[in-house]
Parts: structure tokens; sequence; C-alpha cells
């Protein structure tokens, strides 16, 4: 489903402040695997979302997605198959267009925008059944403006974007930590519903080590731009957090600081 | 009586620009200053098809095309080669000044005794309600035709990038495209109004355009004041009601004594003015004057 060859990315590579983010790093997920990544700030988590969803280009490496080559895709035409949410709500969905105006933009993914009507009457009854399966009372503001929602409310409804058209690739870039504990927790299960109900492949970064054991059925570390543990069930499922903590101490030396967050709740 | 019929025809005839503005600065969130030589671009084309002995409702289609031309222009210097939103249009404008210049072979072009839009209606309607009518009609059909725009997946898809360019891309958008079709249909329209105000006053001049962007936004912020932008329709509605309520100011300074080459100034100050009374007034801690569904007191975009 998805493959990455030997990626490597650079960030400002041959000036004097440049950084190695992933180093020759190298996955393959099959159809339908939900994995979730570890691992403390400046790892490489999220330069791993963006390399594949094509927001940098790679410096070394291929990446695959169905057995083609998208290395060289721009964002935009990746995003044809790959879904996203981002960490911060504000930056998932328009504040300044309506709900359903989101949603329409969401539902023509990765389609030629013509001359056409905007929303069609079907899409406004389909999006209003999609709200009311949220169960946030969503559906009765679809003519409000998205500026106007809690930031649950718009997480909530980026995440209803970023999988409306069954994409083939869902990223998840720690899109719980922005929220406080109980909207978190709405997201993450509305998260795990459409998951299982359209069988998607999915990535999810998190800072939660109990989330990342919790859910999916395949969990990463990263540390220094490469992976330095990938652990699938049943083998994970008798894993706890003390073990993944044990893990990742033996791996780094900077143990303290990335205990303090890798243990917070988010 | 005349000088306020005369206010409300220029409100209406500029009211073009004012939305081709609205579309670029407000809906884009893109700085354009390629107006300036857009406008003067679309009188000079159409004064010269006039002079060439085209039709002037041609004149029309003409420089609409040669606008959204200009307009593409900034989008590619921005879009391929990574000129910065500002600088794109100011190095379009000044460009302009000698395409401008090259169009009308002088400074100045007479339309006097040509067969112009007005010339006409005026032999159906005589004035003083010809000209104000199908400068109205003219004006419905524009803001018409820009709000079903706006309403098409493409014109949604333009609407999200200007509120948000991460996001819309992230869902499959070329956003490079979006603001190359925003801006050529923002500088379309500053042309096409260019070419109706170059008819209505009897000539093109090289100069006309100069300060257009700040009546242009003069316009919208007194617009927005008044009407507010809760809804897509009220938004494009303050373009239009700032521009007759910007051309009424201006007759009414002008009336009162004003000197008219100081009304460039007097525009700024009053820009100036509009964007510092937000912050005025919650310095003050007066409450807005907006309705209490409004969420925007301070213009969205501050880049002018």
């Amino acid at each position: 489903m998805l493959k990455l060859h030997r990626v490597t990315k650079i960030f400002n590579p041959g000036g004097p402040d440049e950084r190695v983010a992933l180093r020759q790093v190298s996955l393959e997920v099959p159809q339908g695997q939900v994995v979730t990544i570890i691992g403390s700030n400046g790892a490489g988590k999220s330069t791993l979302l963006n390399v594949i969803a094509g927001v940098y280009s790679i410096e070394e490496g291929a990446i695959f997605l169905k057995g083609q080559d998208i290395s060289s895709w721009p964002e935009y035409r990746r995003a044809a198959f790959i879904g996203r949410v981002f960490q911060d709500p504000t930056r998932g969905t328009a504040a300044s267009m309506t709900v359903e105006e989101n949603l329409a933009l969401a539902m023509r993914r990765g389609k030629r925008r013509a001359l056409r009507w905007g929303i069609t009457p079907e899409e406004r009854r389909y999006f209003k059944e999609q709200l009311a399966q949220l169960g946030l009372g969503l559906e009765d503001r679809i003519r409000d403006k998205v500026g106007l929602l809690s930031g649950g409310q718009r997480q909530a409804l980026a995440v209803l974007m970023a999988t409306l058209t069954k994409p083939k690739l869902l990223l998840l870039d720690e899109h719980t930590a922005a929220l406080d504990p109980r909207t978190a927790k709405v997201v993450m299960e509305l998260t795990q519903r459409v998951i299982s109900q359209h069988q998607l492949t999915a990535l999810m970064v998190t800072h939660n080590m109990d989330q990342a054991l919790r859910y999916g059925h395949r969990t990463l570390m990263m540390h220094e731009g490469r992976i330095i543990l990938d652990i699938s069930d049943p083998l994970r499922s008798q894993l706890k957090v003390s073990h993944l903590l044990e893990m990742f101490e033996q791996a780094s030396r900077n143990s303290l600081e990335d205990r303090i967050l890798l243990t917070s709740p988010g | 009586m005349n000088i306020w019929l005369g206010a409300l025809e220029q409100g209406f005839l500029f009211g073009a620009m004012v939305l081709g503005i609205y579309l670029t600065f407000r809906v884009l969130n893109y700085p354009d200053l390629t107006i300036d030589g857009s406008f003067t671009l679309g009188a000079a084309v159409a004064a010269k098809a006039i002079l060439m002995g085209y039709d002037p409702w041609w004149g029309l289609a003409m420089a609409f095309i040669c606008g959204a031309m200009a307009g593409l222009v900034t989008g590619l210097l921005h879009t391929q080669l990574k000129v910065t939103p500002l600088l794109s249009g100011i190095l379009t404008m000044i460009g302009l000044y000698s395409v401008n210049l090259r169009i009308m072979g002088q400074a100045n072009v007479s339309l006097l005794r040509r067969e112009t839009i007005f010339t006409g209606i005026k032999g159906f309607i005589p004035d003083p309600w010809g000209t104000l009518l199908l400068a109205v009609l003219l004006f419905a059909a524009v803001f018409l035709a820009v709000y079903l725009f706006l309403c098409t997946e493409l014109g949604m898809a333009l609407r999200a990038t200007g509120d948000n360019e991460q996001m819309i891309r992230s869902l499959g958008v070329n956003t490079d495209y979006t603001k190359l079709v925003g801006l050529a249909l923002g500088n379309g329209l500053i042309a096409f109004s260019g070419s109706l105000v170059g008819q209505y006053q009897g000539f093109a001049d090289i100069g006309m355009g100069i300060g257009m962007i700040v009546a242009g936004l003069a316009s919208i912020i007194i617009g927005e004041t008044l009407v507010g932008t809760q809804t897509l329709i009220r938004a494009m509605a303050s373009a239009i009601i700032g521009s007759l309520i910007y051309r009424s100011i201006i007759s009414l300074v002008l009336q009162l004594g004003l000197s008219p080459t100081d009304l460039k100034l007097f525009t700024s100050l009053m820009v100036v003015a509009a964007l510092a009374l937000p912050l005025v007034r919650n310095r003050l801690g007066f409450s807005p004057l907006r309705g209490a569904g409004d969420v925007k007191v301070t213009p969205r975009n501050q880049n002018f």
C-alpha cells in the first residue's frame, strides 16, 4: 500500500544550519493497517508525514503508494489519495466559509474544480447525515461559518473532511494534542470509528505512549530521524508503556526530558 | 441634484473595480497592486478600440481580456518566479505604464464626438436617467456573475485559497492555479471598470489609474463597516454600497471647496482613519458599532 524506500530528508542542505530530519527511512505499510508513531521532539515524526504528503521534497529514496512512485508528485496531486488532519484545528478548516462549504470542498478531493455548482442538494443531505453521526449537533449548523465553532468541533469536522472520500491513506499528526482531554477523547473515538468503518490505512503521530499502544495494529518509535522500534500485534498487545519507556531509554540517552514529554497525557 | 446623480453613476461604474479589488484583496487575500495599471489599461484599450472604429461594446470585452492578462502576469511572477505578492503587483503596474502609453500613443486620448456605450443609450433613454440606468444594469450583471462564480466549485476553491491555503492544497487543489484565476478575474473586472469610466468621462488618461487601489480600499472598508461581512452576499454588497458612499463623499468635499488636486491625500487620510477607527474604539473602551454576530472588528487583511 504505502512503501518508503531509504528516504532521506535534509533541511537547508549545505547550509550552516543543515539538519538531517530523516535518515534512510524504509517502511512498508500494508492495506488496512493502522500505525501509531511515537518519538521525542525533533525525532522526525511530523517530517515523515509531511514527506509522504508531499509538503517537503526528499533528498534521497523513493515513496510508493499502491505501487506507484509518487516521489516527484506535488502536494496537491498526492492529496487526491491522502487525507490529512493537523494538530491545530484551525489548519484543517476554512474559518470564513460555512460548515457545508468546507465539506463540499472536501467532497471534491482530487477532482477537477469546474464551473459547476459548488454544493448540490443531495450533498447537503449527505453532509447532514454524516454530521449527525458526530453527535455534536453540527447538522443544525451547516450554514454557520466554521470560525464560530469550538476547537473540538472544528477538529471533528476536519476528521470528517479528511475521510469523506475514503482516501487510500490517512495521516494524523497529533490531531488530538491541542484539545482538552474530554474533547480529545471524543475526536479520537470518532477517528477510530471512521477508520474501522472505511477500513482505512493510517499513520498516526502521537505524543501519548498509552494512546500509541491502545490504537491501531502497529507502533513505530522514531529517534533522530530513524525508526528505532517497529512492533506489531500480537506482540505489541503485551507491551506496556513502561516497556516502551525502557526501550526508549536504551535507544536514547537524554531520557529525563523525553520521559516527561512522553508520559504527559495528550 | 446633478452632483448626487453623478456620484451615483460613478459609484456604479467604479463598482466593478471595487469588486475586482474585493476579489484579490479580500477573497484571495492577495495584496495586489496591479490595479493602478490595469484600470488605465482598460480605459486605454477601450479608447483605442473606439478610435479604430470598433463597436464600443467590443471595447469593454477587450478591456476585460487585457486586464485579465495583466493579472495573469502578476500571478505568474508570484507563482512561477516566487516574487512576493506586493512586488509582483508593483512590477506589473510599472510595466503597464509603458504598455498603456504604447496603446494610446500619447498621454491622453479624447473620445469627443465618438460613439460610446453612453451615447448609444442616450438615444433611447435621454439623460438624466440613461447613463445611470446603463451603469446600474452593467454593475448588476457583473455582480451576479461574480456571485455565481464564487458559488461554483472553482469559485469555492478560490475562496478557500484565500482563507487557508494549506488546507485547500491538502484537499487536492493546485493553489497556484486558483491564484492565477483570481488575479486574472480581479484585474479583468478592474480593466472593465476602467473602460467604462473612460467612456463615461470621454477620455483615457495615462494618470487616471493612480490611487485606484486606495480609492477601492476606501470603498471596501466603508462598505464593510456599514454592511458587514457575515455572508458572501453581504460582503459583496458592501463593495458596492462602499463605492456609492465613497463617490458621494468625494462629490461632497469637492462641492465644499476641496481642491481636486488634494483628493488623493484626502482619500489616503480617509483609509487611515477607517483603519484606525477600530483600534481607537477598542482603546477607548467603546463597544463595536456592528452586530453581535460579527466576530471581525479589525479588517482581515492588514497588508495594504
